[in-house]
């Protein structure tokens, strides 16, 4: 019965979508008022349906359903409750529900907020729910996870190990957060062509921050995810799917820069609208990779060729319709303001400039082994030596010219004034610099400017808390964002340039060594975990003769979906990372074992978090802030 | 007027220049590190260059596993119609088994041996990498369903 009625809320949430495309379409006209509420309406109540089917999929998971084809397929009794419901998204249908669950949240809120004129909202509505309506049709036709088993199996083939994990079961619906969001951004846009309105910029900021830090944080899950749990000790490995996640943030880090100038100059007007439909596209490309099983990985759960045509055909309407819309519209709009070469426009444009070129590099080389797969059947692969080369120097270029940005006014500014008040963040990376030379062996070029680079960052935001007290959260949540980036340098270039690694097979009683550490071997018991059985390593943290902490890896064997996986223990000082990895079996008691030490590993993520702690901070302000434009930049826009 | 359209001819220069600049980046950087994939029998038709890195699929041969006294092994991928052999220095995934899928990245010694510098297996039960699944098919070894 209930998987019946998941069946029904969805199809009331597709009638819901079509008539928010309509209302929502027809409410751009000036004396359509009843449309535009109709509109907001049904945003709400497609929340509510697509929200009840999420709830009953829940709820199949949670009572273990066997009759539902989903829930057979990706659960099992003995996983404990946590793993239960995360497996509601740990599989194609769900996920997909989910995304459609998280857009209409988003529907809701640009429904709820009423950002922005009537008319621009309602255009935004209008948009939004062709988007729902569409992937709900997708789901109906091609996905549908409330699709019964008869007869119902008694017990389920269980969920991928791998995915047994709160990092993970987190990442999913953080990551989604954020892909989905940048539909609102998108929506917006295209309702700003529709009407010829502005002001969309400064509407649909909140959605684009909101977008940003999730995304940030699911980036940044899925680099821990990957840390502990694939065993190899690595954050980052530009795999595709990592690749797909982060094509997007480099496209929503460039529309909040340049929206930014659009909303407080009006520089930018036609590119921001762009950047906001690539962004979209760019979560509905990285979907469609992650997803359709065209690349191979954890990540891929549909094999089915027929969903994969169903989302690139999605994916080609929605973006060649903006597109479309865009070539249509956009010369309409009005120019965009002159600037200075020396102004903060002038610095946002080389931001957006950098990022967008750095996102171009991972594009290329996302894109290019399946390009040439699909044109003459040679399985290539590119490796991260291709990002160093090309990803890494634009990017770094990028930070060298952040700490400029908060420092320009608008329109025209004293480029010399500027530099001389960053004078103490110089001095930061000298000393940076210098430091790294002194203390660290061994000594390399790259790990020696990246720390320069971090205390340039670092010290210019610094510079910037401490002279803008009392200033708007703005400036504050923009020096926090930088500095966070600062704080990830000093992870990346720590642990790649300073790790060691030992690899031996031990027997119980020895010892290893590694970096400052000595290990002991305490042997292998046998344990009994909820729904595996592990072997697990016993091994000593010395401290000179005396036993400091005991470290637990594991290797976990997963009887309901016959898989293997690896546990690591990691005993971190928060500056420097002990991770061990238990290897194979080798007789007799021994077994191999990986061990590294990752020096400022924890950093990455900390500075992950920094960053997402300044896109709130800046949240927090425009949430409180009123939604109309302000009347300085509202006059300076008169006088031009 | 003039000044402005100036100014916008520099941006659009200089735009250009580094647009130009990344694709050349990009494309150098694409022919130095692209690693093609070959099957056991692309290796021994093609004869791979001694030294160049590429990945090598197929699956592990059963019964070809051997540890060493360390953490070094030695094994044999196969696509069933040819086979090479294969040695590895370290921790070999959890999901490393005999008669199974197995992508590893390396290059070919002197004397035909592959030296992987890494070993990937595949994720799950269900899954199998589809490289392997191509090399398989091409060497008529594979069986639709069969997995």
């Amino acid at each position: 019965m209930t998987g019946e009625l998941g069946q029904l809320a969805l199809c009331f949430a597709l009638a819901l979508a079509l008539v928010m495309t309509a209302a929502g379409l027809a409410g751009t006209r000036p004396d359509a008022a009843a449309a535009r509420r109709v509109a907001t309406s049904s945003a709400m109540g497609m929340l509510v349906f697509v929200g009840l089917a999420f709830a009953v999929l829940t709820y199949a998971f949670i009572v273990s359903d066997f009759s539902v084809v989903a829930v057979a397929d990706h659960s099992h009794t003995l996983k404990p409750l946590v793993y239960k419901i995360s497996g509601v998204w740990g599989n194609h249908e769900g996920s997909m529900l989910l995304w459609v669950l998280v857009l209409s949240l988003y529907a809701a809120l640009v429904a709820a907020l009423q950002r922005g004129g009537e008319r621009l909202t309602s255009g935004a509505l209008g948009v939004q729910g062709l988007l729902a309506a569409a992937f709900l049709l997708f789901i109906l036709f091609t996905s549908n996870p409330f699709f019964r088993l008869d007869p119902a199996p008694f017990e389920g083939a269980g969920l991928n190990p791998l995915l047994q994990d709160p990092g993970l079961a987190m990442h999913p619906p953080m990551l989604y957060v954020g892909y989905v969001g940048l539909s609102a951004s998108f929506s917006y846009a295209a309702a700003a062509l529709l009407v010829g309105e502005a002001g969309w910029a400064r509407a649909a900021r909140p959605f684009m921050l909101i977008a940003w830090i999730a995304l940030t944080c699911g980036i940044a899950l899925g680099s821990w995810w990957a840390y502990y749990v694939l065993g190899w000790g690595g954050f980052w490995g530009w795999d595709p799917v990592e690749n797909a996640s982060l094509m997007p943030w480099l496209i929503a880090t460039a529309l909040l820069h340049s929206a930014l100038a659009t909303e407080k100059s009006g520089a930018f007007r036609t590119w921001s609208l762009l950047l906001a439909i690539a962004g979209f596209s760019m979560s509905l490309i990285g979907t469609f990779l992650v997803r359709s099983g065209v690349l191979s990985s954890v990540h891929a759960f549909a094999s089915d060729p027929t969903r994969g045509f169903f989302i690139m055909v999605l994916i080609a309407l929605a973006i060649g319709g903006a597109l479309a819309l865009f070539a249509w519209r956009a010369p309409t709009l009005q120019g965009g303001a002159a600037f200075d070469p020396a102004s903060r426009e002038t610095a946002l444009l080389l931001n957006n400039v950098f990022l967008v070129a750095a996102c171009a590099c991972v594009f290329v080389g996302t894109l290019y082994p399946l390009v040439l797969d699909a044109l003459n059947g040679t399985k290539i692969s590119v490796g991260p030596p291709y990002y160093a080369l090309t990803f890494a120097p634009i990017f770094f270029a990028l930070l060298l010219l952040v700490p400029f940005g908060p420092r320009l006014g608008w329109r025209r500014s004293d480029l010399k004034a500027a530099w001389r008040s960053l004078y103490p963040a110089l001095g930061l990376a000298a000393v940076a610099a210098l430091a790294v030379l002194a203390i660290v062996s061994p000594r390399g070029l790259a790990a020696t400017g990246a720390f320069a680079v971090a205390g340039w960052l670092i010290g210019a935001s610094l510079l910037d808390i401490r002279k803008r007290k009392g200033a708007r959260a703005s400036a504050f949540a923009a020096a926090l964002a930088h500095a966070g980036l600062g704080v990830t340098l000093m992870g990346v270039a720590g642990t790649t340039a300073w790790r060691s690694e030992a690899l031996t097979v031990l027997a119980p009683g020895q010892t290893m060594t590694v970096g400052p550490y000595t290990l002991r071997f305490d042997g292998v018991t046998r344990e009994q975990g909820p729904n595996y059985i592990a072997d697990r390593a016993h091994i000593a943290l010395m401290d000179g003769a005396r036993v400091s902490t005991m470290l637990l890896p594991e290797h976990r064997f997963y009887p309901a979906e016959g898989q293997d996986m690896n546990d690591t223990a990691i005993h971190t000082t928060g500056l420097r990372d002990l991770y061990l990895a238990l290897g194979d079996d080798r007789g007799g008691g021994r077994f191999a074992l990986r061990a590294y030490v990752s020096p400022l590993a924890p950093l990455i993520w900390l500075g992950g978090l920094v960053m997402a702690l300044g896109g709130f901070l800046s949240l927090w302000g425009r949430l409180r802030a009123p939604a109309a434009e302000p009347k300085a930049a509202a006059q300076a826009l008169a006088a031009e | 007027m003039n000044a402005r359209k100036k100014r916008r001819l520099a941006f659009a220069a200089a735009l250009l220049t580094a647009g130009v600049a990344v694709a050349g980046v990009v494309v150098y950087g694409l022919g130095q590190n692209t690693m093609y994939f070959r099957s056991p029998t692309d290796v021994a038709a093609k004869q791979v260059g001694e030294g160049t890195a590429f990945r090598l699929g197929g699956l592990v041969e059963k019964g070809s596993v051997q540890h060493g006294a360390g953490a070094e092994v030695r094994f044999r991928v196969t696509d069933g119609k040819s086979t090479v052999n294969a040695d590895f220095n370290g921790v070999l995934p959890a999901l490393f088994r005999e008669g199974q899928g197995v992508v590893a990245t390396g290059a070919m010694d002197g004397r035909g041996t592959f030296i992987a510098s890494e070993v990937l297996a595949k994720h799950d039960e269900k899954y199998m990498p589809p490289e392997v699944v191509e090399a398989l098919k091409r060497s008529g070894r594979w069986k639709e369903g069969a997995e």
